[in-house]
């Protein structure tokens, strides 16, 4: 089996894996990152979003082996010292989910798309987070949240 | 779902690529994997081994080369897009690119992975036929050259034999006066074309001194709205323009399913070219 080394959310793995594993399950079942989840069978859903050195991607569809030496955030690594990260507070404070299946992949997108566009129009959120589905909250919310999101990451950026 | 067992070898270079390749007619070259890894998924396909080409350097990358744009297999869509040569030189690539399905997928699926594929419903294959691109391909015989009328063979079915990684494409620069536009109609976000017109229109005093126009998914390849060529060349713009378009779906055979009937896609063939020439024609 290929030996593979990764880094997720900070720590270093070396893990063997077969070939066909897909870097979801690796988070999932073998690193226990549970939340990353799986939505689909055929990479629409976005559920499963996770920054692939430093981009975002759907990790349903990409094997583990394809990430070998690569560097892996989820949305378990976001937080910092127990507090939440701006984007997670401001869909929390937007009530921006209901089930929450999709919620980890909305924030990896929304945190993805303010790389190029630090302070989105709502269309461009819309854009953005076209690869995300959610099938609860009717996005206005969502939208809302990655607006307030991006102004409070904005404002750390100015004060820091 | 899981996808059934097969083998992997990343190719340390193009040559051990296609010696893996020539070794196993059941191996597949794997590239961004954002087509292939869901038919895996679904088990829609079994290959015995993947033949991983992400990391070689002779597939990667946009290059201006003078007269004409290479880009490398291995470019991502999100390469593509940001790429300066393509915007200025093969501006209708990046049109059509950023129709590709969503950011994510656009990190990891491939301009040549998309090419290669031969989906009908792909955006870049009508691209590349409208710009009369030049596919390159590698064996272990050696290299060779595809011109785009010759790449597209049928549903899901390139000119590459099973042996054979495509390793770029030659993009000719049209150079002044010309205009581009893709014009895609899907119903929702981030889905496939339920039919895509690319259109390149020269202009010269007024009138359309050529157009070259690619259907998507107007049947089992990408096909060029010749018909339509034709009428255009030396036409003023004006009501003979959409009267021209009307012979867009001539010759085609649309495909069927859940998104559209044939006489709907030719319907909406006809409508997308007049708009796709207007615009292309109003930006040279
Ligand atoms: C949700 C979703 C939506 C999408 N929407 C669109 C859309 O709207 N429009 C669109 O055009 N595409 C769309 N795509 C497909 C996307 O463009 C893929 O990037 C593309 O089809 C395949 O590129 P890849 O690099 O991922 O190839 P892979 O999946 O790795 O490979 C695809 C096929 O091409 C072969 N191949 C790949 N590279 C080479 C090579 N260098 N030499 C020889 N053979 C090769 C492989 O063997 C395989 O058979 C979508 C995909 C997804 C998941
Ligand atoms: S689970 Fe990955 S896109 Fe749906
Ligand atoms: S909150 Fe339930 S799917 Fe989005």
């Amino acid at each position: 089996m290929p030996r593979m080394a990764i880094t997720v959310d900070g720590v270093k793995y070396e893990e063997e894996v077969e070939p066909r594993l897909l870097l979801v399950h690796l988070l999932r079942e073998r690193l226990g990152k549970t939340g990353t989840p799986v939505g689909c069978d055929t990479s629409n859903c976005g559920a499963c979003t996770v920054m692939l050195d430093g981009k975002s991607v759907k990790s349903c569809s990409v094997l583990a082996v394809q990430a070998d030496g690569c560097d892996v955030v989820t949305i378990e690594g976001l937080g910092a010292n127990g507090s939440m990260h701006p984007m997670q507070q401001a869909f929390h404070e937007e009530h921006a989910l209901q089930c929450g299946y999709c919620t980890p992949g909305m924030v990896m997108a929304a945190i993805d798309l303010l790389r190029d566009n630090p302070d989105p129009s709502e269309d461009a959120i819309r854009e953005g987070l076209e690869g995300n589905l959610c099938r609860c909250t009717g996005y206005c919310n969502i939208v809302r949240a990655v607006r307030r999101g991006a102004q409070e990451m904005g404002q750390a950026v100015r004060t820091s | 779902m899981i996808p059934a067992q097969f083998d992997y070898v990343r190719a340390g270079s193009l040559g051990e690529a296609v010696q893996e390749l020539a070794a196993d007619e059941d191996a597949k070259v794997l590239a961004g994997g954002q087509s292939l890894l869901p038919l895996l998924r679904l088990r829609l396909a079994y290959p015995s081994k993947l033949v991983d080409v992400g990391r070689l350097p002779e597939l990667t990358g946009v290059h201006d080369r003078g007269d004409h744009v290479f880009i490398g297999a291995m470019a991502t869509h999100d390469e593509v897009l940001r790429s300066g040569v393509v915007n200025a030189d093969c501006p209708l690539v990046a049109q059509a690119t950023a129709t590709v399905a969503d950011p994510a997928v656009r990190h990891r699926g491939t301009f040549g992975g998309s090419l290669a594929h031969c989906d009908p419903a792909g955006d870049l294959p009508a691209v590349v036929l409208a710009l009369e691109g030049v596919f390159v391909a590698r064996s272990a015989e050696g290299e060779r050259e595809i011109p785009a009328a010759e790449f597209f063979v049928d549903y899901l079915e390139s000119a590459l034999g099973p042996g054979e990684v495509l390793v770029g494409v030659r993009l000719p620069k049209l150079g002044a006066g010309w205009g581009y536009h893709y014009e895609k109609f899907h119903r929702t976000a981030q889905s496939w074309a339920t039919v895509g017109v690319a259109a390149a229109v020269k202009r010269s005093n007024g009138a359309i001194e050529e157009a070259r126009i690619g259907l998507t998914n107007m049947g089992p390849t990408p096909v060029r709205a010749r018909v339509v060529e034709t009428a255009l060349r030396g036409m003023q713009m004006g009501d003979d323009v959409r009267r021209a378009c009307e012979e867009a779906a001539a010759g085609t055979s649309p495909p069927s399913d859940l998104h559209a009937q044939p006489d709907y896609r030719r319907h909406l063939a006809r409508v997308l070219t007049h708009r796709a020439i207007l615009h292309a024609a109003g930006s040279p």
